[in-house]
């Protein structure tokens, strides 16, 4: 990547969406999310996939909610991409996020060509949601299912120890 | 008759258990199953075209709605061309309510689907290795049956179909008619899990 990209895909990330509520949410698109899945440094990265229109999606994602205000773990930070279509952020998700009291951070996915950016996340992803990746700069791993509270805090676990 | 079944029924679990679902290259696996005016429609039905758009769908799903009209407009542009689309729903109408037998019916009917919409109550979505809704499988004539040509998506922007830039499942239809073999050959699409 040379700078100039680097550069453009800084202000993309920079680049806000405020919804109706004021609460701004930022929008993210297949160069930013390939960025967000190839961190290193001594941070866990927890990004979630997921849709308000995914039924198992809106159920566990209090867990992730939990992991985020959890501050017994600083090095953890967890990020929700939802997939859920950008003309739909205020009328759905940002209802969503403060009737759930969301305060983890949001990103919207804006390339619809999930062709694109779906493997720089897993090549093993079939492009089902929930799906979910914990990594940091020693250990990854893809979960392609709904996770309980418990198997979230197990798979972080083995990733930091 | 009963042999006969539990043949199929065998080979399909031996393919489910063998391949995880077909790739492309792969023989089609046969179903027969009840559409939303009461018939049955199998695959073999087909068996005079020159492949068929094998859609697996669901009614509530945003990603299918999205695309509603969309497999219309790929019905009626190439159902003439030998290429007819057959849609299956794979939900379990215990767990997506919305996915029953009636409201198939319904939306067929709101809708005017021109094509068959089948319930699919036999797991034929494993057998294919279809994860999510809409999940298309382009099968092509191959002899005496139809061998699958291309997996995925249908093009690559759900929410606006003005704003389409890649037809993957019409680049893979006119390779086939060409004669060629589609490229790529299987795409990725998020939607929502098969339920």
């Amino acid at each position: 990547m040379d700078v100039r990209t680097a550069f453009i895909i800084v202000i993309f990330l920079l680049v806000s969406y405020t919804g109706a509520s004021g609460q701004p949410i930022q929008l993210i698109d297949g160069d930013g999310i390939a960025v967000l899945s190839s961190l290193s440094n001594d941070t866990t990265y927890i990004l979630n996939f997921w849709a308000t229109w995914c039924s198992p999606c809106v159920e566990e994602i209090a867990i992730f909610e939990k992991i985020h205000r959890d501050k017994m773990n600083p090095k953890v930070k967890v990020i929700l991409v939802s997939l859920d279509f950008i003309n739909q952020v205020d009328s759905r998700v940002i209802p969503f996020l403060e009737k759930k009291g969301i305060s983890a951070e949001v990103r919207i996915m804006t390339d619809t060509d999930y062709n694109a950016w779906i493997d720089q996340v897993d090549p093993s992803w079939t492009g089902a949601i929930p799906a979910t990746l914990i990594y940091n700069r020693d250990r990854r791993v893809f979960l392609e299912k709904e996770l309980s509270y418990n198997e979230l805090v197990k798979q972080i676990h083995q990733i930091q120890h | 008759m009963k042999k006969v079944f539990l043949t199929s029924v065998l080979s399909i679990l031996a393919l489910v258990l063998v391949h995880g679902g077909l790739k492309p290259g792969d023989k089609a696996i046969p179903f027969s199953l009840k559409n939303v005016d009461g018939k049955t429609v199998s695959l073999s039905d087909y068996s005079s075209q020159k492949g068929v758009i094998v859609i697996f769908t669901c009614n509530p799903c945003p990603f299918a709605k999205a695309y509603e009209q969309r497999i219309i407009q790929l019905h009626n542009k190439y159902a003439g061309m030998g290429f007819p689309v057959v849609a299956l729903n794979p939900n379990n109408p215990a767990i997506s309510p919305d996915d029953s037998y009636d409201n198939m019916k319904s939306r067929a009917k709101e809708k005017g689907y021109p094509f068959p919409y089948l319930k699919d109550n036999q797991n034929i979505y494993k057998a294919y290795g279809a994860t999510r809704t809409p999940h298309i499988y382009l099968l092509e004539k191959s002899g005496n049956n139809f061998k699958v040509a291309y997996i995925g998506a249908i093009d690559d922007n759900a929410m606006e179909a003005g704003a389409v830039s890649k037809r993957y499942l019409e680049s893979a239809i006119k390779a086939v008619i060409e004669g060629n073999k589609p490229s790529p050959a299987t795409t990725k699409a998020i939607g929502c899990t098969i339920k």
